[in-house]
Order: structure tokens, then C-alpha cells, then sequence
């Protein structure tokens, strides 16, 4: 440490943590684009006729990324679930993003987060769907438990799925309007009543409000 | 092994068929005495659910003819709520939602919040998480193994499994003051390290816990009561399990060896040592001998992981040492400026993590609890999606239920361990 350092009350951690500044400005190259060199899933959607669904294909944080358009997006997941170096069997989740904050066309995805228990590795893929039309074809014909996230994402997020036998609410009530997880629903809440904020209770006119 | 007897009933309105994998059930409205099946609900308040679960039921007789289940009861929106609170507030939820794997919940969260923030937690962190999950699989399975008793009838296995299950809590409580929602794992490590004493008092219920163990086993597995009800019960192939999604003891109890330590091991579970139990015949009894394995192995790596810390001593780090992340101790707050003004960012406002999307996946009690963060590079999470694994536990029921008997769906409700803080969420 420089004499200027220890004026300044600047300790070994702190020093460290600056460093980490410029750590922080590298993390961005922690992301890398995929090719079918390097990626076993995109060179078996490209083998299987799928190449041109591909829209980005990118690994971050060491986990790949597939986005695909969503006309085929069935046989996307069957040959991720068929193909014999992907072999991605079980669900790890099926989850709706709404990208309205980051201002990007198109607005929803739905993502299917897979993992293959021979190969023991997982993927994302995720599907873009537009604003003007949000559907997509079902996936519970790859994977029968696809049936309840896909209901969870209509509910929430108000994205039909095409062919789903049983497409009901399932977190909300059978009767609720809207679709509560989109970015452009209000987090809600009930305010608490106090004396100085409910006017039908009886004296509450007596009650003096508190000086704000 | 094939299916056991299925109950036949005398008016003939279901025939049940054995067929690979599974059963067919063909129902018809017989035209001479023109009888229905009866629709009747079960729950969303009933002690046999596990939580707040609605059945509906479809009855010729005493066979499930259909069951459909609705959830929704619990819905809080934690994942809406966790879009509008910072980081460190919305760890806080995450103790909420599986309500009895608290600290798996926050080590998902954790894990995937440190994986955008690209920190390393110092060995003594990890091995403290992986101790406090440990424990907190004991408790869950304690719980589970009380209740499951107590559905089926065995009431005295109810107060035992309690009263290990309040010293798994004390140890949490002598910890962070909290029994049971500590969020003690937070992004960065440890919200703290063990007091005095806390070690020792580990040691105890370490020592104590290995003969409860052969109490249960000795209560049950032999039990002819317990093998005439579980035996045969609620199988489902492992094709099935695996296309439903399911995970955890429900899935290595149909001979699928997949386990989240070994597979894709977090938090320095591969330098700890065990074994992973996996059943064969995939119903209500093997997914209780799973679990109650499963108590011995959390055991192997509690003391495994009692002698790592120990050997590490008291004065090594539990948080790391990335002040952008994780609070400065409270000590140096009164000399260093910069500490001051990491204290006051990181309590206020929070950290900033890079845009991108990253998975915490750790192995729950329930099975595969699985955090999916996305980051606008803002101090609240953009979208925080929990994976639970009951929810998709749960959609394979009606498959594991229809055919048999009602008392054998609350066998199977049992088995199948849900809890509806995860499915709702």
C-alpha cells in the first residue's frame, strides 16, 4: 500500500475492492457466443433442419443459452429431448418473462430450462413470442409435465398455448381479470386503514388526522 | 413387481387393467342400474392434504375414478413481490415460500445471485452452508416423516419425529434467533458466523439423532400395518416420473440415480462423501426407505462438515471479503470511511448486479430447488422465477391416485412430501 493509501484510512479489503471495479467492467466478456463447434445443442438443432429458428445462442456464467423463434418450437424441444448428445428428459422449470423494462421487441419469452439426467447438464432455451400475438404451441406433448407451468404462464402472464388440453387458471382465481407477473400490472395491495385514512367508520370524523 | 390388487367394484363401473407402466381404467355407465360416480372434494382445508390442496375426487366406491387438483390457495406473488424489493429484502421471501427447506431457498437464491455477481464464498462459508442444509433436511424430513405416519395412523411417530424436529429448530434459534425463517445464507455468504456454543450443541443433536433413526425404523419399516399400506402403493414408472418432472426422494425412489450434490455439485459438495439412496419399486414404501436413508446420509455429511469447520477454527471467514456484495463487519464502520459507505450503499440501496440471467439449483429435500434471477443491471431483481419442485411432484398424483383406493391417495399425498408454499409460491 501506497503512504497516500494509508491516509486515507483505505484498508487491504478496500484496496482489493477497487480492483474489483475493474472486474466488474471485464464480467461482460464472461459471455461468449455459441457455434456448433462449440455447442452439442445448437449443432443438433442445425442437423435436425432447426438452424434457421436459432435467433442468439450465447453461454454466460458458464450456462448455454438458445433463444429461438417460435413457429417450430416443438420440434426444437424434441430434438432436445431425442437427440442422442442432448438427451435433455427432464424439466427443470418452464417460466414466462415479460421484457417490457428492457424495451425489446418481442415482448414476452418463454423459457424452458431443461436438464438431461444421462448427460448431467442443462440448457436453456428460450422462445420469443410477440405482444400481438402471444401464443405458442404446447409442449406437453415432448413432456406430459409441461401441462401445469404452461397453465401457470397463461395465468400470469396471459400467453395461450396452442393444443394444451386443459388451459385454465391455476394460481389465481377462476373468475380474476388480468394477468398479475406482466411488468405493466400494478403490484397492488391493500392500504392499512387507520383512524385518519377510513371515513365510514363510525367517529371517525372525531378522530383528529395525525399532522404529516 | 406388479401392481397390487386393485379394488374391484361390485357394480363393475371401473375395470382396471394392468398395462406396462401403469394402469388403464375403461368406465362405463352400466344401463341396467344406471349408477354414477360420486364427485366429492377434498380440502382445501384437510389435515390429510399437507397445506392448503383442493381435490376433487371422482368415487365409484372406494376407487378414485379421477382426481383433479387445484392450487392457487397459498399464491401470495412472491415472485411479483421479489421484483419490486432489493436483493438482500427479497432473500427474505425466499425463506417463505417452501416453508420447511428455509435455508435450501436461500442457498438457491444465493447461488444464483452470486453467479451474476461472480463472488467466491471462503471454504468456511461453504462448509457452513452445507452443514445448515443438511439440518434443515433432517427437519424437513422429520416433519415429513410425522405427518406421513400420522396420515396413515401411526400417531406416536408424529410426537417423536416433533420433538427431534424442536431440536433441529433450537440449534437454527441459538443461531440467528429464528426457529425456522433465519434467511441466515445470503448473496455473499453467511449473515453471520456461529456463536459460542453452537458448535457444541451441533455435536450433541449429532450424536443423539443416529438412535432415533432405529426408533423410527424400528416403529415402521418392519411394521406389517406400514408395509400393507405403503407396499405397492401410488407407483408410478420411472418413465412417467421423469416426463412429469418430477425430482428428489419421489424420483430416486423409481431407480433414477439423480441427485444435485453429485450431479452438479454446489457449495463444495464434492469434497464431502456419501451416498445417494435409490429405490426400486417406486411406491409409498420405498420413497420412506429412501428418506429415512437419507437421514443417515445428512448425518454422514453433518459431521463430515462439523470436523471441516472445526478444523478451520473460529477466526476464518464466512462472508466473502468483496465489500460490493457483502457488508463490512460492524467493527470497522467506527475507522474506515470507505466501510461506512459500503454499509450505507448496501443497506439503502443495494447492489447492482450485471445484466444477464443466471440458475441457483441446489438439491432440496423435496428435490430440485432451482432460483432463475434475471438481472437489469438495477438493484431489484428483474424477474426471480422459483423453481418448486412440489409443483411438479404434485401434477404426477392423479396418475399415482387413479385406480385405487381413497386411503390410498392420502398415502400417496403423504409420499410424494408437498408443501404448498412451494407449489403456490
Amino acid at each position: 500500500m501506497v503512504d497516500t493509501d494509508v491516509r486515507l484510512g483505505l484498508s487491504g479489503s478496500d484496496l482489493a475492492i477497487r480492483d474489483r471495479q475493474f472486474k466488474a467492467d471485464v464480467a461482460r466478456l464472461d459471455e461468449s457466443n455459441l457455434t456448433p463447434d462449440t455447442s452439442a445443442e445448437f449443432k443438433a438443432l442445425v442437423d435436425g433442419g432447426l438452424g434457421d429458428e436459432i435467433v442468439i445462442a450465447k453461454r454466460f456464467r458458464g450456462q448455454d443459452f438458445l433463444t429461438v423463434k417460435k413457429e417450430r418450437i416443438v420440434d426444437i424441444l424434441t430434438v432436445m429431448r431425442d437427440d442422442p448428445e442432448c438427451r435433455f428428459n427432464l424439466i427443470s422449470d418452464i417460466l414466462g418473462l415479460d421484457l417490457l423494462g428492457f424495451d425489446r421487441e418481442p415482448r414476452y419469452e418463454v423459457v424452458y430450462s431443461l436438464y438431461s439426467i444421462p448427460h448431467q447438464k442443462r440448457i436453456v432455451v428460450k422462445a420469443q413470442v410477440d405482444e400481438d400475438d402471444p401464443s405458442i404451441d404446447t409442449a406437453s406433448g415432448v413432456w406430459i409435465g409441461a401441462e401445469w407451468p404452461e397453465r401457470e404462464i397463461y395465468d400470469l402472464f396471459g400467453i395461450t398455448f396452442v393444443g394444451h388440453g386443459d388451459l385454465r387458471r391455476i394460481m389465481m382465481p377462476d373468475d380474476w381479470v388480468g394477468h398479475p407477473l406482466r411488468k405493466d400490472y400494478p403490484l397492488g395491495g391493500e392500504e392499512v386503514e387507520f383512524s385518519h385514512n377510513v371515513r365510514d367508520r363510525v367517529g371517525a370524523e372525531d378522530t383528529p388526522s395525525p399532522l404529516f | 413387481m406388479s401392481v397390487t390388487q386393485l379394488a374391484t367394484t361390485s357394480s363393475g363401473l371401473v375395470r382396471a387393467r394392468d398395462i406396462p407402466g401403469g394402469i388403464e381404467l375403461e368406465r362405463y355407465l352400466d344401463p341396467e342400474t344406471e349408477q354414477e360416480t360420486l364427485t366429492i372434494n377434498m380440502g382445501p382445508q384437510h389435515p390429510s392434504t399437507h397445506g392448503v390442496l383442493r381435490l376433487v375426487l371422482e368415487l365409484d366406491g372406494e376407487t378414485v375414478v379421477k382426481c383433479t387438483p387445484h392450487i392457487g390457495y397459498l399464491h401470495t406473488g412472491i415472485e411479483k413481490t421479489m421484483e419490486n424489493l432489493s436483493y438482500y429484502k427479497a432473500l427474505v421471501l425466499t425463506d417463505r415460500e417452501d416453508y420447511l427447506s428455509n435455508l435450501c431457498n436461500n442457498l438457491a437464491y444465493s447461488l444464483a445471485v452470486e453467479k451474476l455477481m461472480q463472488v467466491e464464498i471462503p471454504k468456511k462459508g461453504q462448509y457452513m452452508r452445507v452443514l445448515l442444509n443438511e439440518l434443515e433436511r433432517i427437519a424437513s424430513h422429520l416433519l415429513w416423516l410425522g405427518t406421513h405416519a400420522l396420515d396413515i395412523g401411526a400417531m406416536s411417530v408424529f410426537f417423536y419425529c416433533w420433538q427431534d424436529r424442536d431440536r433441529v429448530l433450537e440449534i437454527k434459534e441459538h443461531l440467528s434467533g429464528v426457529r425456522t425463517k433465519t434467511s441466515w445464507i445470503c448473496p455473499g455468504g453467511l449473515r453471520g458466523d456461529a456463536p459460542t456454543g453452537w458448535m457444541t450443541r451441533v455435536k450433541e443433536f449429532l450424536d443423539y439423532f443416529p438412535a432415533r433413526i432405529e426408533l423410527y425404523e424400528t416403529l415402521l419399516t418392519n411394521n406389517p400395518i406400514w408395509i400393507e399400506r405403503t407396499r405397492g402403493v401410488g407407483v408410478i414408472s420411472a418413465e412417467d416420473a421423469i416426463a412429469f418432472g418430477m425430482g428428489g426422494p419421489s424420483l430416486r425412489a423409481c431407480g433414477i440415480n439423480l441427485d444435485l450434490r453429485k450431479a452438479e455439485p454446489y457449495s463444495s459438495y464434492e469434497e464431502f462423501d456419501f451416498d445417494v439412496a435409490v429405490g426400486t419399486y417406486s411406491d409409498v414404501y420405498d420413497r420412506y426407505r429412501v428418506r429415512i436413508e437419507e437421514f443417515r446420509q445428512s448425518l454422514r455429511i453433518c459431521q463430515q462438515a462439523w470436523d471441516k469447520i472445526t478444523a478451520l477454527g473460529p477466526n476464518a471467514p464466512v462472508r466473502t471479503p468483496d465489500r460490493k456484495i457483502s457488508p463490512p463487519p460492524r467493527a470497522e464502520l467506527d475507522t474506515s470511511m470507505e466501510a461506512l459507505i459500503h454499509h450505507f450503499k448496501l443497506f439503502t440501496e443495494g447492489f447492482h448486479p450485471p445484466v444477464g440471467e443466471a440458475i441457483g439449483a441446489v438439491e432440496g429435500p423435496r428435490g430440485e430447488k432451482a432460483y432463475y434471477v434475471v438481472s437489469d443491471g438495477s438493484n431489484k431483481p428483474y424477474r426471480a422465477k422459483i423453481k418448486g419442485p412440489s409443483f411438479y411432484n404434485l401434477q404426477a398424483l392423479p396418475r399415482m391416485c387413479e385406480g385405487r383406493m381413497v386411503a390410498d391417495t392420502v398415502a400417496v399425498i403423504g409420499s410424494i412430501d408437498i408443501v404448498l408454499g412451494d407449489i403456490d409460491r
